[in-house]
């Protein structure tokens, strides 16, 4: 039996509580992009100011499960300041590391630092979608891609 | 009769004995997470007892033919089964004949057939399909498509902040233009009892058909089609402790004769030229292609199980859960219960301060308790109570006062994990 303290890690309620640039859409933000997963009702819009390569800063809205609201809020943490390369290898990573798909778990989990809170979803199949909401909405907005994004 | 059956006969005349019921449900023993199961998801599906589990087997290990169809044994074995099947949902729900039985997957397929086959025909612009504000989508969604198809408006009866329905709004919006009223009699989101005999009365005295979504009523109350007078009935079978993939459009036959068929194929015609075809009686005319005659056969067992423990005694035992979950929750600290109308079936819906559903519903699975969060494809209710989802626990005939413990103790957890 996975202990549920792997799933809710006091850093992830402490994101859930007090959500880290939220809400926020911050001026001059350029990369917008809007994440819907309709049979949670997890919602969030993802908002960044990208200039010359640079994440200068990022920002969200919406409401969601405990779960969904940690990894939006690490997630703008983890992205916020660095060049856009670099947030979409996070993303990569995150992705890689909560879906398995490739393999590359181990090579993923040196990029995730703090980010690994969030393996303990992976335990949790029908919670996967709730932690990568917000994440593929960040990837869709640098990606500049219309229309609602959803992991379900 | 089987002996199952003839078992839990006995115990009909004496006092309720749950865990005797429970002992026909294999299901219900396990373990999930390393401790026991308690089942609080009755309105997404029930489990189901060994007697209907037993006549699926039965008919795949003996009788496996298709119907209506080969004279040689199995399939008249098969064939036989069905029918008897028919018969015990005519008796079941008290239909005047077996010919207004149509088999279909589920309430769903039950409530696309009528939008398709008694609807688009006669609809025309302007025209209107009254539902309500507590309809499941299944009860939204087929009048949706065929309003776009067709022109016709769709009207919606609001709720009051209990979950009742307005009855003054309907007998409102019950107009000159209203040519069929769909609605639920009890809400899968919120377990309210709809007053249903008094809307069918209403709608017949302005002339206008009434369809019932009996989908979560039929597991808790006695249904007679008959008394109540409705035009169209739907229920599904896995709601009822029978099978998936099988269910029922009860019609009234003189409405089903006059509709056009809803799918074409073998089963469902008299004779078929490249001019054209002739449609078989009714019901085989709504049945096209081979029906899942197992899930018939389970179905007839599945009645058969209800009838024999009675259905007055299921809701008596029902009510009791429904008072008991009531006044636990009622009590919890931060939790507040959505959906409190005077009449419920046996289900309580609620939202905790600080904590999304899914979350509790995450922490309740770990401690074995299985319940519904999320919207209830009711997404319409949600919005009225402005709640994205909620936590619903819903009760069984083989659910106990101790399982209500469990999910009390379950959401203390809970409170525990987010408020450490």
């Amino acid at each position: 039996m996975s202990d549920l303290r792997d799933l809710y890690e006091e850093v992830i309620l402490d994101h859930n509580r007090t959500p880290r640039n939220y809400p926020k859409n911050p001026p001059g933000a350029n990369c917008h992009a809007h994440g819907f997963n309709p049979l949670c009702g997890d919602e969030f819009q993802v908002h960044l100011k990208v200039q010359g390569g640079l994440v200068e800063d990022v920002g969200f809205e919406g409401a969601g499960c405990a779960i969904s609201t940690a990894s939006a809020s690490l997630m703008t943490q983890a992205v916020k300041g660095k060049r856009v390369e670099e947030a979409e290898a996070i993303f990569q990573a995150v992705h890689d590391v909560l879906t398995d798909e490739s393999g590359r778990t181990e090579a993923a989990g040196e990029l995730l630092g703090k980010l690994s809170v969030l393996v303990g979803v992976k335990d949790y199949p029908m919670r996967v979608k709730c932690a990568t909401l917000a994440w593929h909405t960040m990837h869709a907005a640098l990606k500049d891609e219309r229309g609602t994004v959803t992991t379900e | 009769m089987s002996a199952d059956v003839a078992a839990t006969v006995a115990i009909s005349t004496a006092r309720y004995d749950v865990h005797k019921v429970r002992a026909d449900f294999p299901a219900l023993h396990q373990s999930v997470h390393g401790v026991p199961l308690v089942y609080l998801d009755n309105g997404a599906t029930t489990q189901k007892p060994r007697a209907v589990i037993e006549a699926g087997t039965r008919f795949y290990e003996r009788d496996c033919a298709n119907v209506h169809r080969g004279v040689h044994a199995l399939s008249e074995r098969a064939t036989r089964a069905y029918n008897d099947a028919r018969t015990s949902v005519q008796r079941f729900i008290n239909a005047a004949s077996s010919r207004e039985i149509v088999f279909v997957r589920g309430t769903t397929e039950a409530i696309n057939l009528v939008a398709q086959s008694y609807g688009r025909p006669r609809l025309r612009e302007g025209d209107e399909i009254l539902i309500t504000e507590l309809e499941h989508h299944a009860n939204i969604v087929p009048w949706q498509l065929v309003a776009r198809e067709t022109g016709a408006v769709i009207k919606v009866v609001p709720i009051t902040d209990e979950g009742e329905l307005r009855f003054d709004e309907y007998l409102r919006l019950l107009g000159p233009r209203t040519r069929l009223v769909a609605v639920s009699q009890v809400s899968n989101a919120l377990g309210t009892v709809n007053p249903i005999r008094s809307m069918i009365d209403a709608a017949h005295d302005q002339g206008v058909p009434i369809l019932i979504d009996g989908a979560q009523a039929i597991p808790h109350r006695q249904v007679d089609v008959q008394a109540l007078g409705c035009d169209f009935y739907a229920f599904s079978g896995h709601k009822v402790y029978g099978p998936t993939g099988i269910g029922v459009l009860y019609g009234k036959e003189a409405l089903l004769d006059a509709m056009p068929p809803y799918q074409g194929g073998g089963e469902m015609i008299r004779r078929v030229t490249f001019q054209g075809s002739q449609w078989a009686p009714l019901p085989l005319k709504f049945e096209a292609g081979t029906p899942n005659v197992a899930g018939a056969i389970g179905l007839h067992a599945a009645i058969d199980y209800v009838r024999a423990i009675g259905l007055d005694r299921i809701a008596e035992h029902e009510h009791g859960l429904l008072e008991k979950a009531t006044s636990a929750l009622s009590d919890f600290p931060g939790l507040r219960i959505v959906g409190t109308a005077r009449e419920k079936a046996s289900l309580v819906s609620f939202v905790m301060e600080g904590v999304h559903p899914h979350d509790i519903g995450t922490i309740l699975d770990h401690q074995g308790v299985a319940v519904r969060t999320g919207h209830h494809c009711a997404m319409p209710v949600m919005e009225h109570f402005k709640v994205p989802a909620t936590t619903r626990a819903s009760f069984g005939l083989y659910n106990t006062e101790e399982e209500i413990d469990v999910l009390v103790a379950a959401l203390h957890k809970v409170r525990e994990v987010f408020h450490r």
